[in-house]
C-alpha cells in the first residue's frame, strides 16, 4: 500500500496555494492533516499528481472566540486545548473527544474534515446544525458558503478544485443555551452509525425556542430535523413531548444500508439517540 | 542549494525521501526499525512516533511534511543501556507479547503522560484506544501505564 | 543481572512470574522482524491477486509492467513451468487430495486475492506501481459461496471430483440411535460462526535468499513450522532437504495462521533463484485480509438427548465447515477438531456427529486459535442452556452433573474417522466440577444471579457459564540441544517456534532448572532449521510441553557427558561424582566446573515423544448488560478458571488467557469476513474489520490451578494456550439469551452486532 507516484509543494501563503491548484486543473489536491487523504491514497483510490500542502499557511491556523472563528488548518487537538472555546462553546469540545483517535487528533484538522465531507464524521454535521458558515479562497477571490450549501453528498462538497476552505465562523453562542451530543458507534473512535447534534434556547417561559436538531451517519449528508425542531419550538420539553417528537423523526429521509444495520435498525437508532439528547437536557 | 533535514531522536538527519515516501518507511530506512509498519492505512496505531511533542501516525505524514520538526521514536525513548522506567513497567506486568504493536505502545504512552502525568485509567484506555494490540487484551498495558505515571510527575 | 530473574517458588524457575528475557530488545525497538531485515542487492515482490472469486484466466500480458521503472521482472505459471507444486498436506486423509492448492494459478481462479503472477522491481513502491501494466484477462464464473450452493453439488468446483464435499468426518461413540429412542427431552438448534482471520498485527513476509554457488536457498521470516516447511520447499525446489534453511526471526503473532505453507513461499523463493539476488516480499495489511489463511465459518444442525434428571443421554447432528477455495496444509483440522470436541468436557456416551468439509470460492481456510473448539464449545453450550430450559433443570446444576470427574480419567472422546493419525484421545487428567465451582465463586455468580434477566437503569443484566477443554501437546516429537560455550554459558537450541509466547524466557527457565544454573547463563535459540538436524515448531499449544521436555532430555544428556569429561579429568569414577549448579562434585572435595572442561565440548541432545495430547479445561462465566435500543452489549465481568496441570511461568500464562479471552470478545461481537454475491470481499482494511480495542472489555479475570497435573510428561505440563478463547461464544451468548428472555431472544448465528440484536429484540419472524 505504498502511494502512487506525486509531487508536493508547500507555499507559504494563499494565493500561491491557490494559484498551485488552479494551474493543475484538478489533478492537484490540498493535503491539510492527511488523516482521509492518505488512506485514500494508500489504497490507491486517490492519485493526484500534486499535493499542495497548507501547513506554511499561517493565516489558516488562528483561533478567535469573539468572533467565534476557526481556522482551517486548526487541529483537533489544538480546539480540545484550547481554552476560550471550551468556555465559549463547550459542544465544539465535547463532540471533539469523539473525533477518531488521540494520534488522528493531534494532525487531523477541522478544514480537511469538513472537505473530505464523511457523512459518518462528526463536524460536517456540528457545522450544519450550528449554521456554520465557511469562508473560502479560489482564483475568483473570497466567497462565503452557509454549511448547509457547502455540503452536497457523501464525500462530495461545493468546493472548486481549485478553492480552499479559509476558517468556519460559528454563529455566538449564548451562555445559558441548552445541548446535547449523543453518536453510536461499533467501537470508541469509530465513525458514527448515527449521532445527533441538537440545541436550544429557553424563553422567558421555559419554552423552547430556536431549536436546531441535526441527524449525521445513516445519510448521505447531515440534515436538520425540521419536523422535530417545529413540533419542539414553543412547547415546554417534557419526557410525553420527547416521546411524540422521536416518533418518526427520520421520516423522509434516505437511509443507507450497511454491514452496520437495516433501515429499520438505523431509523430505530436515530429516534433513540434524539430521545436520550433530548432528555439530557431537562 | 539548501538541503532538506530533520531531526530524528535529536540528531539532524537528511530529508533525502522521495515526495511519496512516507514518514514510517523514511524513519525505517534510517534504521530505526523499531517503528512498525502495521496497516499503511492509519487505523492500528504501531507506526506512532512522537512528532514536537505529539503522538502522529507516521502512515499518515509524508516524510517531506517533517522537514524541520523533531521526531522521537522508540528508540530515542531508550537510555543507551537497559530500560526506561515506562519501559520496566511494560516488562514487570507482562505488558507485551510479541512486540510488534509495543514500540507503538509505548510512543503514545510516553506523549500522554508527559503531558498528563494524571491520566486515570479511562483516559490512557481512551487514548490508546487508537493502538491495536492482538495479544495481551491490553489489560497490562493499562496496568503499566498506571504505574509509570509515577515518574513523570 | 537483573532482580527479576529471581526465583520465588521452592528455589525454582519453573512456577515463577519470572519476567520475559525477549522484552528487553521488543521494549528498546530492537526486535528483529522480517520487514527490518535488509540484504544487500536485494529486491521486492508484489504478487498481483486475482479480483475475481471465480474464473478462467484468458490472457495474462506483462509487457507493460516490464517497461515500467524499476521492474526486473514479472513472473507467471508460465515462468513456473509445465508442472505446477502444490502445497501438501500435514495430516493424511483418503479424499483431499484433488483439492490441493497449487502455489499460482494457471488456467483458473479460485478466490479473490489468488496469485496470479509475482512482480519483482527495486522497490516494494515500483513493484506496487507495476500491477497496473500487468493485463489480466479473466473470463468469470459464478462463484460458490455458502453451505447450500457448495454442497449440492450442481456445480462442481474442481471437475476431477464428484463433489465439493472435501471429506466427511464422522465422530462416533455408542449408541446414538437408542440413546435418542430413550430420551424424556430433545433440544435441537441451528447455529453458526461467522468467517474470521487471526490478524496478527504484524504481516507476513518472507526474504528469500539464494547463492548458486552452494545451491543454498535461506527462507527469512519462518514461523510455526520451519521444518516441514523446510521439507516442503526443498522438495518442490527439487533440492535436498539440508540445501534450505527455514530461518525464524522474530515473530509479530501467528494464532495459527501464520507460518504454514503459502503460495508465496515458492513464488519468493522460485523468483531469488531465477533472479538469482535476495527477494524480500513483505505482505501488505489490504493483501492480508484475502491471502493469509480464514478460519471459523461453520454451521450446525445439531441436537442433544436428555433424560428428565437432567443426564445427557447423547448428542448428534451435522457440522458443516466452508473451508474455501483449496484444502490447505491444516485446513481440516479444525472440522475433525469441531466433531471430537463439541462434547467438550462434558460425559456424553452417545455421539454421532457428521463434520463435512466444503469447498467454496474464498480464500482458503485453516487454523484460527482453539480451531474448532471454539465453534464447537458454542455450539454445545447453547444446547445445553436449552436443555436447562426445557428440562427445569438450572444451568449450573445441569452442567455440573454432566462434567467430567477425575475417576473418570482417562476420558475418552468420540473417535474420529476418517484417521489423520490422531483418530482417538482421552482426557489425561483433571476434574472439571473443581474448576467450574472455583468459578463460580470466583465469579460471585450467586450473588449476581440476582439481576439475571432483570432490567436496571435501561439496561438488561444477563449471566452466562461455559465449559471446555482444551487439546495441547501435539505430537510427535520435538527437539533440543545443549552446547557449552567457553565461558561456562550454556547455548541452548530448541525446534520450538517463538510466536509471542515468551518461548524465549519459559525454555530459559526450564534449562536453567534442568542445568541448576542462574538463567542469564543461558541463551536461547530457537525455530530455525539450522540449528537442529530436525524439530516440529509451535502450534496446537505444544511449545512448553513438547519443546520444554525436549529441553530436559537435553540437559539430561548435557549433564551425563559433563560428568564423562569431569572423571576424565578428576580421575574419579563417574559414579562417585555428584553434580549441582554447574559442578561436578568429588567425594574428597575437589570439583570441576563447566567452564574448565569447556573447551573438549560438552554437548547434550534430546528428542521428546509424545503420543498422547494434553487436556488443560476449565470454566468461564461471564455477566453482560444489553442496550435494547441501540443492541449494544457491555460486558461487566467475564471470570474464567483453568487448570493447566503444571505453570511454568504464571505471568506469561495469565497473559495467554487474557489475551485469548479477548479475541473470543472479538469472534462473539464485532469480527466478521463477509462477502458479497459476486465473492468479492466486503471487508478489506482495519477500518472495516473491528478487532477489540482497549476501551471494549477491560473486566477480565483469570485464575489458573495446578491440581491435576498431565501425566505426558516430566512436568506435567498442559498445553495451554489456546484455551482462553475457547468458552467465550457460548459463555456469552448464552448471558445475551437469559438478559433479553423477557423478549425470548434466541441468539443463532455469529457475530452478535448491534443490528443484529436490535432485529432479534425488536422484529419477531
Amino acid at each position: 500500500m505504498k502511494l502512487p507516484p506525486l509531487s508536493y509543494q508547500s507555499p507559504h501563503n494563499l494565493s500561491d496555494a491557490v494559484a498551485l491548484l488552479a494551474q493543475h486543473e484538478g489533478a492537484a489536491r490540498v493535503i491539510a492533516g492527511g488523516q482521509s487523504l492518505m488512506p485514500l491514497m494508500s489504497l490507491r483510490l486517490a492519485q493526484p499528481s500534486l499535493l499542495v500542502d497548507l501547513a506554511k499557511i499561517a493565516d489558516l491556523k488562528t483561533i478567535s472566540t469573539d468572533p467565534l472563528e476557526i481556522g482551517a488548518m486548526v487541529t483537533w487537538s489544538e480546539i480540545e486545548r484550547h481554552k476560550g472555546l471550551k468556555e465559549r462553546i463547550p459542544l465544539l469540545a465535547e463532540v471533539v473527544r469523539h473525533v477518531a483517535h488521540y494520534q488522528i487528533r493531534n494532525r487531523g484538522t477541522l478544514g480537511g474534515s469538513l472537505a473530505h465531507a464523511d457523512p459518518a464524521a462528526e463536524f460536517p454535521a456540528v457545522a450544519i446544525t450550528l449554521d456554520a458558515v465557511l469562508s473560502v479562497i479560489g482564483p475568483q477571490g473570497v466567497r462565503k458558503i452557509a454549511a448547509n450549501d457547502f455540503f452536497v453528498n457523501a464525500l462530495e462538497t461545493s468546493l472548486h478544485d481549485d478553492e480552499i476552505i479559509m476558517s468556519v465562523h460559528f454563529p455566538a453562542w449564548p451562555a445559558k443555551r441548552r445541548w446535547a451530543f449523543q453518536e453510536f458507534a461499533r467501537r470508541h473512535g469509530d465513525f458514527a452509525i448515527a449521532g445527533i447534534i441538537l440545541f436550544y434556547d429557553c424563553d422567558a417561559q421555559g419554552r423552547v425556542m430556536n431549536a436546531h436538531v441535526g441527524l449525521f451517519g445513516p445519510i448521505a449528508r447531515a440534515q436538520r430535523l425540521s419536523a422535530v425542531e417545529q413540533a419542539l419550538n414553543g412547547q415546554k420539553l417534557s419526557a410525553a413531548l420527547i416521546e411524540a417528537v422521536t416518533q418518526n423523526a427520520t421520516a423522509g429521509l434516505d437511509i443507507h444500508v450497511d454491514a452496520q444495520g437495516s433501515e429499520a435498525y438505523k431509523r430505530s437508532l436515530a429516534g433513540t439517540l434524539l430521545k436520550r439528547g433530548l432528555l439530557s437536557t431537562l | 542549494m539548501k538541503h532538506k533535514s530533520v531531526s530524528i531522536n535529536g540528531k539532524t538527519t537528511q530529508l533525502d525521501a522521495e515526495a511519496r515516501d512516507n514518514l514510517v518507511d523514511f524513519i525505517r530506512a534510517k534504521g530505526f526499525t523499531g517503528t512498525h509498519v502495521g496497516c499503511e492505512h492509519g487505523v492500528c496505531g504501531a507506526c506512532t512516533v512522537i512528532v514536537d511533542g505529539q503522538a502522529v501516525r507516521s502512515c499518515l505524514m509524508l516524510a517531506v511534511q517533517a522537514e524541520g520538526k523533531e521526531i522521537t521514536t522508540v528508540e530515542g525513548l531508550s537510555p543507551d543501556v537497559g530500560l526506561s522506567e515506562l519501559q520496566q513497567a511494560f516488562k514487570k506486568h507482562h505488558a507485551l507479547q510479541c512486540g510488534f504493536c509495543t514500540p507503538g505502545m509505548i510512543t503514545t504512552l510516553h506523549a500522554l503522560l508527559s503531558h498528563e502525568p494524571d491520566a486515570d485509567e479511562a483516559r490512557i484506555r481512551e487514548v490508546i484506544s487508537g493502538n491495536i494490540c492482538r495479544c495481551t487484551g491490553y489489560i497490562p498495558i493499562v496496568d503499566a501505564a498506571l504505574e509509570a505515571r509515577q515518574f513523570y510527575k | 543481572m537483573h532482580a527479576s530473574h529471581h526465583k520465588t517458588q521452592a528455589n525454582t524457575y519453573i512456577g515463577s512470574p519470572i519476567e520475559r528475557i525477549e522484552d528487553y530488545r521488543f521494549l528498546r525497538g530492537e526486535g528483529q522482524y522480517v520487514a527490518d531485515l535488509s540484504f544487500d542487492g536485494q529486491v521486492h515482490a508484489v504478487i498481483v491477486r486475482s479480483p475475481i472469486a471465480h474464473g478462467i484466466i484468458t490472457k495474462i500480458d506483462t509487457h507493460q509492467a516490464l517497461a515500467m521503472p524499476g521492474v526486473i521482472a514479472v513472473l507467471t505459471a508460465d515462468d513456473i513451468g509445465a508442472d505446477i507444486p502444490t502445497i501438501p498436506f500435514r495430516r493424511p486423509n483418503p479424499t483431499i487430495g484433488p483439492y490441493a492448492q497449487p502455489i499460482i494459478a494457471r488456467h483458473k481462479v479460485r478466490y479473490f486475492g489468488e496469485p496470479v503472477a509475482i512482480i519483482i522491481a527495486q522497490s516494494a513502491a515500483l513493484a506496487e506501481d507495476a500491477l497496473a501494466g500487468v493485463d489480466v484477462s479473466y473470463e468469470a464464473l459464478p462463484p460458490i459461496l455458502d453451505r447450500h450452493s457448495s454442497m449440492a453439488d450442481h456445480t462442481i468446483l474442481f471437475e476431477v471430483t464428484k463433489t465439493n464435499i472435501a471429506t466427511v468426518f464422522n465422530a462416533d461413540k455408542g449408541d446414538v440411535y437408542a440413546a435418542f429412542k430413550r430420551a424424556d427431552v430433545i433440544v435441537r438448534d441451528q447455529l453458526s460462526t461467522q468467517r474470521q482471520t487471526a490478524l496478527p498485527m504484524e504481516t507476513r513476509g518472507l526474504v528469500a535468499q539464494w547463492d548458486s554457488a552452494t545451491q543454498h536457498l535461506k527462507m527469512y521470516g519462518a514461523a510455526k513450522l520451519p521444518f516441514f516447511n523446510r521439507t516442503t520447499m526443498a522438495a518442490m525446489m527439487k533440492l535436498p532437504p539440508e540445501n534450505v534453511d527455514y530461518i525464524e526471526v522474530d515473530v509479530g503473532g501467528g494464532f495459527g495462521a501464520r507460518g504454514e505453507f503459502y503460495p508465496e513461499d515458492y513464488l519468493v523463493a522460485f523468483a531469488a533463484r531465477a533472479l538469482n539476488r535476495p527477494v524480500k516480499w513483505i505482505e501488505d495489511r489490504r493483501e492480508h485480509f484475502t491471502a493469509i489463511g480464514h478460519s471459523r465459518e461453520s454451521s450446525c444442525d445439531v441436537e442433544m438427548a436428555l433424560s428428565k434428571d437432567g443426564t445427557i443421554l447423547g448428542m448428534r447432528g451435522d457440522l458443516f465447515v466452508n473451508i474455501g477455495a483449496y484444502v490447505r496444509p491444516n485446513g481440516l483440522t479444525p472440522v475433525r477438531n469441531a466433531a471430537q470436541f463439541m462434547s467438550g468436557p462434558y460425559r456424553i456416551p452417545n455421539i454421532g456427529l457428521k463434520a463435512y468439509a466444503f469447498m467454496s470460492n474464498k480464500t482458503p481456510a485453516g487454523t484460527y486459535r482453539g480451531p474448532g473448539r471454539y465453534e464447537g464449545s458454542y455450539f454445545i453450550e447453547r444446547l445445553l442452556d436449552q436443555a436447562a430450559a426445557a428440562t427445569g433443570i438450572n444451568r449450573l446444576a445441569l452442567r455440573r452433573k454432566n462434567l467430567v470427574t477425575s475417576p473418570e480419567m482417562p476420558y475418552p472422546l468420540a473417535p474420529v474417522l476418517p484417521s489423520d493419525g490422531r483418530a482417538e484421545t482421552n482426557c489425561d487428567s483433571g476434574d472439571n466440577t473443581v474448576t467450574f465451582d472455583r468459578c463460580v465463586q470466583e465469579f460471585n455468580w450467586d450473588q449476581k444471579a440476582r439481576l439475571d434477566g432483570t432490567c436496571v437503569d435501561g439496561l438488561y443484566h444477563g449471566l452466562g457459564i461455559a465449559c471446555f477443554i482444551e487439546g495441547g501437546a501435539s505430537g510427535p516429537s520435538e527437539t533440543a540441544r545443549m552446547e557449552c560455550e567457553a565461558d561456562g554459558s550454556v547455548s541452548v537450541y530448541v525446534g520450538s517456534s517463538a510466536i509471542g509466547q515468551g518461548l524465549e524466557t519459559i525454555m530459559s527457565q526450564i534449562a536453567a532448572d534442568a542445568l541448576e544454573l542462574k538463567m542469564d547463563r543461558i541463551k536461547l535459540y530457537h525455530g530455525s532449521t539450522n540449528l537442529l538436524k530436525e524439530g516440529w515448531g509451535s502450534y496446537g499449544s505444544r511449545g512448553t510441553v513438547m519443546g520444554g521436555s525436549a529441553v530436559q532430555l537435553a540437559a539430561q544428556d548435557f549433564i551425563k557427558r559433563f560428568r564423562e569429561l569431569a572423571a576424565e579429568v578428576l580421575n574419579v569414577p563417574s559414579d562417585n561424582l555428584s553434580y549441582s549448579s554447574g559442578r561436578m562434585n568429588a567425594p574428597d572435595g575437589r570439583f570441576i566446573t563447566l567452564e574448565e572442561v569447556a573447551r573438549k565440548g560438552i554437548s547434550g541432545y534430546g528428542k521428546f515423544n509424545n503420543a498422547t495430547p494434553t487436556y488443560t479445561y476449565g470454566t468461564a462465566a461471564v455477566h453482560v448488560s444489553v442496550d435494547i435500543g441501540t443492541g449494544a452489549v457491555n460486558v461487566l465481568d467475564y471470570t474464567v478458571v483453568d487448570d493447566v496441570g503444571k505453570v511454568i511461568n504464571p505471568l506469561t500464562l495469565h497473559g495467554q488467557v487474557m489475551g485469548a479471552a479477548v479475541q473470543g470478545f472479538g469472534s462473539v461481537f464485532s469480527e466478521d469476513l463477509a462477502y458479497d454475491d459476486n465473492g468479492t470481499p466486503l471487508v478489506g482494511t482495519l477500518a472495516d474489520y473491528l478487532l477489540p480495542l482497549a476501551t471494549d472489555y477491560p473486566h477480565i479475570h483469570c485464575v489458573t490451578m495446578e491440581d491435576y497435573p498431565s501425566p505426558t510428561n516430566p512436568m506435567g505440563a498442559k498445553g495451554a494456550g489456546e484455551g482462553g478463547i475457547i468458552p467465550v461464544g457460548g459463555a456469552t451468548a448464552n448471558a445475551i439469551a437469559s438478559a433479553l428472555r423477557s423478549f425470548n431472544v434466541q441468539p443463532r448465528d455469529l457475530p452478535i452486532t448491534p443490528s443484529k440484536l436490535w432485529s432479534l429484540i425488536h422484529e419477531k419472524a
